[in-house]
């Protein structure tokens, strides 16, 4: 009955209509083979990258996750978590044990030293870019064992199915894309399986691993919050509507109690799990869940009326103690700036925050809020498939689904905050679609089923039969079955009438189980079955694309094709940092903007004063205004910093968007946040940024207009930026500071050198100096460094 | 082995200082021509002499000093003397002789010699043909040191225009082969000509030993200066068909310094004069039917290399990521594999691998080599021949799912240049079996863990064999069992009743109104007996405590399926009555639709009974 279907869709389909006809017979089996398949597919979709790139670490994240995982392979466990790093944030450098979430590293370093040990030699670089498929495919399996919990088998297939190739997921988790969303997406779907699972058995053993899931979810990423404040929105739900059992308790206290003793052991986490806000609303909710544990306690030995006498006793008591304790408390909270709250989730509670206060965490493009289209390309025909899943999920409302729909709405929510939380919605989306899709899939084959003559009385029959000739001792005639089938094709017309009467009298008797209800028309059922296959068809072809063409360039590598189909690969990145790596010195500082600070660290070994991990605004305000500064200030900024070499990016030559002088604004902005002398509209003119002759004169002067188009002129002789799609303002200058001492083969990167300090000569350097710098000087005396 | 050598070497030179000390004055032989023809075409100072030396003592002389200034000894990478046979024309290279490092007594200092033996003593008034061919590295010096993007790369090579050696010469001369390119300058003696490229020193006669007349030529050189620091060649045999090749380079422009700034706007508008200093890639010859060929580096793949190949050789250009300039450092990884019967042959009952020592690359200095062959697992009796003095050393590799490791043979060397391009052996003896080991591990290891699942499922690992649960366990699986069969028997049933309806079929079609009514007594005698069957069953069921909940479906079920067979009975006798009575089939469907009806009901219920059942 299946095969059609599953030829067309995969196991989508199967688990809809395998599972139901054949769950008797091998249903688990299927099962168990579908989930083996989900979970090839899932890794196998992710390995574009590989084959169409290289088998390299991508992006920016991702290096500096593989650089802490090759400490850690080099140098043991307690060399990592005591590892101070000097290459980075010169001079302050970086606590990295304890300012790490180290789950994907240990995990990595795990299964490294884990095959290593049976002399298998992959290297490190093999296993952090194969981590996230495998665990993509782990993901897969989690949905399955979490749908299974909330809807049954079925369901679960379908989600996991979905899952595994779910474009938002892949956007994190293809072969290279080493970070912390690879494994934490996993340990995410796992807990909630495992909260879900103590809720519905009440198991203090699955409680226990909950807590443990919840413990590598901490040391995963920073969005195991979204739990510890999920579980308890779920058991105060939970509550609300009356649900409370002894299985609810189970569930949520032992959580909050080993859960949190476990996130405090992780350095980065510490004290935090139970001193920020993040964390509070858990410890009410462990509150309450006690308050009505004893409630429902003293309920049971009072009798009804001494029980309503210790309500309004406790209730008067219990109203000014709580509002003693939420008045500390509030007192408490208040008195830090931030509300306890740290800057990020405050940007989730309040979209506009972050662009109102910290622009550091708004300059990266994903904390921008996504647009709808962003939606459609990341979950695709899953946005359409969720409300009905959350229709599915209130038929019958249990305490599994209403949790789910909780999931589901609230993640809707972040993901409209932070394009990069869509990551979180994914998963939801997938489940709640896996169940409308189940549920979708058994009404309606069970209405062909019932309906469709050929099939309608015999089928049963058939596969009883079957069963019985493969199962059972009795030896049955083995012209039964072609006979039945006969019988089937003599007299359809007959059957056909009675069915009908059947129907006639099946709708209306009540005896009749809640499924006999739900039968739709047989055409528009094959009609609706049609359309889903289409439906899943077309999301199957669009993750496959998501999955090879939007999501698999690794970033540091970049290729076109050039008209006649050749491929042109653009390696400019790693020439530089390769450069940089073997003819610089080893203790050569290297400034650039902070996107870079992770690829340089980890590709060219080289210190940087600022990386990817923004912990310190002030000293990438430094750089920022170093930036943005004329050239003698920035060579003051950077001397002073011990800078010997500086690089920008830059996509002139051959139209690369993603350059420093797109970027630059930030710099300007989080430069000028910290140092007042560095203003915006200095560099605007009339509220645009140009770099045409239209531009102001601050902008044509500062230092990174000058490294970018330094002899850009003379590559074409007109200056025409491709990027910005014009000619550039200020042609023919040159550097008095720095030299260009590497450019690579795309111009995509350029590097240049501080020159020394030029040699006094008395009386004439005073006089050439103040000729030279009359206008700029006056303005800015005093103030252009902000380190001395 | 190592050692033994060593010691023999040891013997050698007691020898050898014995017979320089035993033997007469040196001059006992003299020179009578010395050619010498120096090829500065390349990073690499060749330098090919021909000296033909006569016997003009008294006693005969076995072995012949060379002289190289200590300066120059220090870059020496190679040096070969070879026997020349016949005259004239017919002039044929032979016998290459034993080159030995000597140390004779009495000698001037900063010279070192090098003994070349002789085939057969030279007798009184005999002479002998020789050509011997030395190679020097780093010979060239770039002068000025430092030199900008734009600037040519001038490089000094210094020697003496007299040949040194510790016998009188009769006549010799000396020239010089330059790149094309412009001459600077060069220190001008008698008898110095220059021609085009080339720079010819002599004819000078009857120079008594150790004459030395340094000259220097300084002139331009832009060719690559390619130098390997480090090399380290790794040679993985497999005999699952394959050699794998991996060479780790760490390349150094060792050219003139590259100073100031690097622009890439000149380098790429006028390469030829703006970077004339710096070389954009290396070639590498690799042998043919090369294949899975990779070029990376430690951050991945460098996308700029080209191969060809033909029947003789495997060609890969590869440029590095950028272009060298002076002192400019690079470092990268190739690979290939090849395919083992071109390079592991079988004699004696020993294998061996016959494999070229040197870097495939064109014209690279190699500082330092480091060769590793990587035997397979299970390889015994090594052994290494080599046409030249390696240090040589054993270590283990653990590589793929090894338990013992593979043995690995280190052979080391300083200075190789691409003369040492030759082939050397490491013989070994493998079992051919060992191949199999691997495989065969790997299946004992999944067939135990299959034997353990099956283990595992089938064992009854409870540690309490009289606990509650474990009694409660025990209950319910008799339950689930007696359960079954129930099941099992409601089946045998549901069939019996197709054969009964089969058997109506059957009559409205051949209207065999006896065969049908034995029909039925069959299916009744049947269906009694199954419904006896299915008595102690239901009992068992009843008395057990852990069914209780399952009884009343189950008992349900039984009743329903006996309700559906005196049903059936009552159709089937309805319509083979009528069939006597020879009633319409309109007539007799209306008498039997009321049954029909309850029936397709019954087995609806039944149905979902079983289902339900099923689910617990």
């Amino acid at each position: 009955m299946a095969s059609p279907e599953s030829a067309v869709n995969g196991p989508t389909m199967t688990a809809g209509a395998a599972s139901k006809s054949l769950r008797n017979a091998f249903g688990g089996v299927i099962a168990f083979i579908i989930l083996v398949l989900i979970g090839v597919l899932a890794f196998s979709i992710r390995l574009f990258s590989v084959i169409k790139y290289e088998s390299v670490i991508h992006e920016f994240d991702p290096y500096f996750n593989y650089r802490v995982t090759q400490f850690l392979s080099k140098n043991g466990i307690y060399d990592f978590w005591n590892w101070f790093d000097d290459r980075t944030w010169y001079p302050l450098g970086r606590v990295i044990g304890g300012t790490v979430y180290p789950g994907l590293t240990l995990t990595a370093g795990t299964i490294w030293k884990v095959v290593n040990s049976l002399n298998i030699p992959l290297s490190v670089e093999t296993v952090c870019v194969f981590t996230a498929p495998i665990f993509s495919a782990f993901a897969s399996w989690a949905a399955y064992l979490l749908t299974k919990e909330v809807k049954g088998p079925g369901a679960g297939l379908t989600a996991a199915a979905l899952l595994a190739m779910v474009p938002s997921y892949i956007s994190r988790s293809v072969a290279g894309s080493y970070d912390n969303e690879a494994v934490a997406i996993f340990a995410l779907v796992f807990t909630f399986y495992l909260y879900i699972k103590t809720l519905n058995t009440g198991s203090l053993f699955y409680a226990t691993l909950n807590a443990l899931a919840y413990f590598y979810m901490v040391c995963s990423w920073g969005g195991y919050t979204f739990i510890i404040n999920l579980i308890p929105m779920h058991v105060l739900l939970c509550i609300v509507t009356g649900r409370y059992s002894s299985r609810l308790y189970i569930a949520y206290a032992p959580l909050v109690v080993l859960g949190t003793l476990l996130a405090s052991l992780v350095p980065v986490v510490g004290f935090n799990a139970v001193l920020t806000s993040e964390h509070f609303a858990s410890f009410l909710v462990f509150i309450i869940i006690h308050v009505v544990a004893l409630a429902y306690y003293i309920k049971g030995i009072l009798s009804p009326k001494m029980f309503k006498v210790a309500v309004t006793l406790v209730v008067s008591v219990g109203l000014a103690v709580c509002c003693a304790v939420i008045a500390i408390l509030i007192a408490v909270v208040a008195s830090s700036p931030t509300k306890g709250w740290s800057g990020r989730s405050l940007t989730l509670l309040d979209p506009t925050y972050a662009s109102k206060y910290i622009p550091i965490i708004a300059s990266v493009s994903e904390h921008q809020p996504p647009t709808w289209p962003s939606y459609f390309m990341d979950i695709n025909v899953l946005a359409f498939l969720v409300p009905a899943g959350i229709i599915a999920c209130f038929m019958p409302l249990t305490d599994s689904s209403s949790f789910v729909i909780l999931y589901i709405v609230t993640s809707v929510y972040f993901s409209g905050v932070m394009v990069r939380l869509m990551l979180v919605l994914a998963p939801a989306a997938c489940i709640l679609s896996g169940i409308a899709l189940s549920e979708a899939f058994n009404v309606l084959t069970r209405s062909i089923k019932f309906q469709l003559p050929g099939i309608a009385g015999n089928p049963s029959i058939a596969v009883r039969m079957w069963r019985k000739e493969n199962g059972s001792s009795t030896v049955v005639a083995p012209n039964d079955i072609p006979k039945t089938e006969e019988a089937a094709k003599e007299k359809p017309a007959k059957k056909n009438r009675k069915k009908e009467k059947e129907n006639v009298e099946k709708k209306p008797t009540p005896s009749k189980t809640e499924k006999r209800l739900l039968v739709l028309p047989l055409e528009a059922s094959v009609i609706a079955v049609l359309l889903l296959v289409l439906l899943g068809a077309f999301y199957v072809v669009h993750c496959v694309w998501a999955a090879a063409e939007a999501y698999s360039a690794p970033s540091i590598v970049l290729t076109s094709h050039s008209n006649d189909g050749g491929l042109h690969v653009f390696d400019d990145f790693r020439e530089a940092y390769s450069w940089l790596s073997h003819n610089t010195d080893v203790d050569d500082k290297v400034a650039s903007w902070w996107d870079y600070g992770y690829q340089t660290t980890a590709m060219a070994n080289r210190t940087v004063l600022v990386d990817n991990n923004t912990w310190n605004n002030t000293h990438i305000a430094t750089v920022g205004t170093a930036m943005s500064s004329p050239e003698k200030q920035a060579w003051e900024i950077f001397h002073s910093l011990d800078v010997k070499y500086v690089l920008v990016v830059f996509g002139g030559v051959v139209g690369y968007p993603s350059d420093d002088i797109n970027k630059f604004l930030w710099m300007v902005r989080i430069g000028g946040g910290v140092f007042p002398h560095i203003k915006e509209p200095d560099y605007l003119r009339d509220g645009q940024y140009r770099i045409d002759a239209q531009a102001t004169p601050t902008m044509l002067n500062c230092l990174m207009y000058k490294l970018s188009y330094f002899r850009f002129v003379e590559t074409d002789g007109k200056g025409f930026d491709r990027v910005r799609r014009t000619e550039i303002g200020k042609k023919h200058f040159k550097l008095t500071h720095f030299e260009e001492v590497f450019t690579t083969h795309h111009w995509m990167v350029r590097i240049y050198k501080l020159k020394p300090q030029r040699n006094r000569i008395r009386g004439k350097t005073k006089k050439s100096k103040s000729s030279r710098s009359v206008s700029s000087k006056r303005d800015v005396r005093g103030k252009r460094n902000p380190w001395h | 082995m190592g050692l033994g050598l060593g010691v023999m070497r040891t013997i050698e030179f007691l020898l050898l200082i014995i017979a320089i000390l035993s033997a007469p004055v040196l001059s006992d032989l003299i020179l009578s021509k010395v050619e010498r023809r120096i090829d500065l075409t390349s990073q690499i100072a060749r330098i090919a002499s021909t000296i033909k030396a006569e016997n003009d003592g008294s006693s005969s002389v076995s072995e012949i000093l060379l002289s190289i200034p200590e300066v120059q000894a220090k870059n020496l990478a190679y040096l070969t003397a070879k026997l020349v046979e016949g005259k004239g024309k017919a002039k044929t290279s032979g016998v290459a002789l034993a080159v030995e490092p000597a140390n004779p007594k009495g000698m001037p200092p900063a010279l070192s010699f090098y003994t070349m033996i002789l085939p057969k003593p030279l007798a009184n008034g005999d002479s002998v043909t020789l050509d011997v061919l030395a190679a020097f590295t780093h010979s060239l010096r770039p002068f000025p040191e430092k030199i900008t993007q734009a600037d040519i790369q001038l490089v000094v090579f210094q020697d003496t225009a007299h040949y040194l050696s510790p016998y009188p010469v009769k006549v010799q001369s000396l020239t010089l082969k330059l790149p094309d390119a412009r001459i600077e300058s060069y220190t001008k003696l008698e008898n110095t000509k220059g021609l085009g490229s080339e720079i010819k020193y002599g004819p000078y006669e009857n120079l008594p030993p150790f004459s030395y007349s340094p000259v220097a030529i300084h002139f331009e050189a832009n060719q690559a200066f390619a130098v390997a620091r480090e090399l380290v060649r790794e040679i993985e045999i497999s005999h699952w068909g394959n050699v794998q090749v991996t060479e780790h380079y760490d390349i150094v422009h060792g050219g003139a310094m590259s100073k100031g700034e690097f622009s890439r706007l000149d380098y790429q508008s006028k390469p030829q004069i703006r970077g004339a200093s710096a070389f954009k890639h290396l070639v590498a010859k690799l042998p043919p039917r090369a294949h899975s060929i990779y070029y990376r580096d430690a951050i991945g793949n460098i996308s700029t290399s080209h191969v060809r190949g033909d029947s003789k050789k495997t060609e890969i250009l590869i440029e590095p990521r950028y272009p060298l300039f002076g002192g400019w450092k690079t470092a990268f990884t190739i690979g290939y594999g090849l395919p083992l019967q071109d390079f592991v042959f079988e004699s004696e009952g020993k294998r061996f691998l016959n494999f070229s020592f040197g870097s495939p690359m064109h014209d690279l200095v190699t500082d330092s080599i480091t060769l590793k062959v990587v035997l397979p697992e299970g390889s015994k009796y090594l052994s290494v021949s080599t046409p030249f003095v390696v240090q040589q050393e054993e270590e283990i590799k653990m590589s793929h799912l090894d338990i013992f490791g593979r043995p690995v043979v280190v052979l080391k060397k300083a200075n190789v240049v691409p003369e040492h391009n030759q082939f050397f052996q490491v013989y070994y003896q493998f079992n051919a079996l060992a191949m199999l080991m691997e495989p065969f591990m790997l299946i004992t290891g999944i067939f135990f863990l299959f034997v353990t699942c099956i283990i595992y499922v089938h064992v009854d690992l409870s540690i309490s064999k009289s606990s509650a649960s474990y009694l409660a366990k025990l209950q319910w699986d008799d339950v689930r069992a007696t359960v079954q069969q129930i099941q099992n028997t409601v089946n045998q049933c549901l069939s019996t009743h197709e054969k009964l309806e089969a058997s109506l079929r059957d009559l409205s079609r051949t209207g065999d109104v006896q065969a049908c009514k034995a029909a039925r007594k069959a299916t009744d005698g049947l269906l009694k007996e199954l419904s006896k069957e299915l008595k102690p069953l239901i009992s068992f069921l009843q008395s057990s405590p852990p069914a209780a909940h399952i009884l009343p479906k189950v008992e349900e079920l039984v009743a329903k399926e006996r309700e559906l067979q005196e049903r059936l009975m009552a159709k089937h006798s309805t319509i083979v009555d009528s069939y006597e009575k020879k009633l319409g089939g309109r007539e007799t469907e209306n008498r039997v639709a009321s049954v029909q009806q309850k029936i397709v009901a019954l087995r609806q219920d039944i149905e979902d009974l079983m289902e339900y059942i099923d689910e617990i």
